[in-house]
């Protein structure tokens, strides 16, 4: 069954590179997958997007994702800006980065909120708030519709060995962490 | 353990065990999930071209970033030009090719409107270049998104055109595409058109094929026509008085309209091989017997349209792979018996009211018997989104519209 994500960040916190993790983490998992940016101009700072598909089969399906199965935010201070849970599906997920519990969270939605503090994890295991791989250890706890050891295969294979490991820690750190 | 098909565990244990076939048959055709653009140079690199010349410009900065790459590790073999602008960038490839190189170049928009003038010599002097064209718009305003004009605008120029659908379908174009331009009956240059971002920066499932089984297909080019020989020098491209100069243009123009045939036999020798085709190479149809209703377009825009067929009964998807030459035949016979024909194209040839591909389909049924209701949709202009709704949409209004109507998606 085809299953949309989509990832809300600000321009330069890598949601394009949680995505491209996540594509590539499905495939070794022996799914389709496709993963792209908003196209658009993104400036340091700004809110960004990026999208990604999963499927039993090729998906030729090339519009943004309007109706995500999950969303998943890199920077609480967003919510206040856009509509995060936009179009997301009544029983969908939507993780968000922040020490805040999903009550104090102003989203208006049916969807399931989970939240879990990645910034915190990060700055203690990375020494570095780069929430965007990290994440991905939310995702295979609460939604499993990825592995765990597929998402680390991935970043073996996309970063330089000692950021690798760092981010490792990290994304097991989260997914031991994330409850839901 | 439960006995019934639709206890939960069991759906689980069968979807598993559809995921690991899933994973058996990509394992087994070497699949891997890559960039598009990265797809596209990973062709290049499996044609082997002697000279890659290039100047970058978004979208297709990340193609001839990953070739410079592959030359600096010595993955490619090649001589690699960084020119300071398109048209050096076209006139280089053409100096390259004369001289009997396989040679490759990309570019997209307002780098091939400046490659314009050196375009017509390319094709004049009968030059094997393959060029991957990212398609996107044309300023002003300046736009760095998505749609046809570029190389729509370069119709007339004398080269081949083949549009993709998928990074795939860009990874065996670009092999087919040099077969084809290298026989010595067609002798003309191809660009290999993919839709700016939704193919070039956009991870898909890719098959790479195998650099023996490439080497086998494409041989090393051996230029008859054409060579660097100081022994036996030759003068090419040079002025002609009119009579020549029209004879010459002639046997262009014959053998552009002729290169038909050599699309086909190379896209099926293809298959053969790499077991991949889409439709007849010329023209790829999708649910296409005894509809009513069919919808023409283009590139990876007919991954939407065939949703939106998947979705609705009464319509279908006849895509045109090959824009140059233009399949006039093949449309006839696909459409034969269509009596609504949508256009979707990210084009507009100002001063017509019109995209381009509107006037040549219509043409193209001229001599048909007038009673098909052919429609015109402009959209996808500058990056403008078309989604599965809008085909249905598009499906749905034009019950009500009358032959010969156009119109704008606007958003």
């Amino acid at each position: 069954m085809l299953k949309q994500i989509r990832v809300h960040g600000r321009g330069g916190q890598g949601a394009v590179t949680s995505c491209e993790l996540l594509a590539i983490a499905a495939f070794k998992d022996g799914k389709y997958s496709q993963s792209f940016p908003f196209f658009g101009v993104a400036r340091r700072g700004a809110p960004v997007m990026a999208f990604t598909r999963i499927d039993d089969k090729f998906i030729r399906l090339r519009e943004q994702v309007t109706k995500p199965d999950y969303v998943m935010v890199l920077d609480p201070t967003l919510i206040d800006v856009i509509d995060v849970h936009e179009g997301i599906t009544d029983t969908g997920i939507i993780i968000v980065n922040t020490s805040k519990s999903p009550s104090e969270l102003n989203i208006k939605t049916k969807a399931k909120v989970v939240t879990v503090d990645i910034t915190k994890i990060s700055l203690e295991i990375i020494g570095a708030p780069f929430v965007n791989t990290p994440m991905l250890g939310a995702f295979a706890k609460v939604i499993g519709e990825v592995s765990l050891k597929s998402i680390i295969l991935a970043i073996e294979e996309k970063m330089p060995e000692k950021i690798a490991k760092k981010n490792i820690d990290a994304v097991k750190k989260v997914f031991e962490v994330t409850k839901l | 353990m439960c006995r019934s098909m639709s206890c939960k565990m069991h759906k689980k244990r069968n979807r598993t065990k559809i995921i690991l076939k899933i994973r058996d048959k990509m394992v087994k055709k070497n699949m891997q999930i890559l960039e598009g653009s990265r797809a596209a140079a990973e062709a290049v690199v499996l044609c082997k071209p002697a000279l890659t010349v290039a100047y970058p410009i978004t979208p297709q900065t990340h193609i001839v970033e990953d070739i410079a790459k592959f030359i600096a590790d010595g993955k490619l073999t090649a001589k690699h030009i960084e020119v300071e602008s398109e048209f050096s960038a076209m006139s280089a490839a053409v100096g390259g090719s004369a001289a009997g190189s396989r040679v490759f170049t990309a570019t997209s928009s307002q780098g091939l409107a400046l490659m314009n003038e050196v375009l017509f010599a390319a094709s004049g002097m009968r030059l094997p270049i393959v060029m991957q064209v990212v398609n996107r718009a044309l300023s002003a305003p300046i736009n760095i998104w998505n749609d046809w004009q570029d190389s729509i605008s370069a119709r007339d120029s004398g080269w081949l055109q083949l549009y993709c659908e998928t990074a795939q379908e860009v990874v065996d174009t670009t092999i087919q595409a040099y077969k084809i331009a290298e026989d010595n009956n067609i002798l003309l240059p191809i660009m290999v058109c993919m839709d700016g971002f939704f193919i070039t920066h956009t991870l898909e499932p890719v098959e790479l094929p195998e650099q023996k089984n490439v080497d086998k297909f494409l041989p090393k080019y051996k230029p008859t026509h054409v060579f660097l020989d100081p022994e036996k020098p030759m003068t090419q491209g040079p002025f002609a008085f009119p009579k020549p100069y029209m004879e010459m243009r002639k046997q262009l123009s014959d053998a552009v309209d002729n290169s038909d045939k050599m699309i086909k036999k190379v896209h099926d020798e293809y298959a053969k091989t790499f077991g991949r085709k889409y439709g007849n190479g010329l023209i790829d149809e999708y649910k296409n017997k005894d509809k009513k209703t069919a919808i023409i377009t283009m590139g990876s825009l007919a991954g939407t349209v065939r949703e939106a067929v998947d979705a609705k009964d009464d319509i279908s998807l006849v895509r045109i792979r090959s824009y140059r030459p233009f399949p006039k035949k093949e449309l006839r016979k696909a459409l034969k018996n269509a009596d609504t024909v949508i256009i979707l194209e990210k084009n507009i040839a100002l001063g017509t009211g019109a995209g381009a591909l509107y006037d040549e389909v219509r043409s193209t049924f001229y001599d048909e018997d007038g009673k098909k209701k052919i429609l015109g949709v402009v959209c996808g202009i500058g990056g403008s989104e078309v989604t599965v709704e809008d085909v249905k949409d598009i499906a749905e209004i034009s019950k009500k519209k009358k032959n010969g109507d156009i119109w704008w998606l606007m958003k």
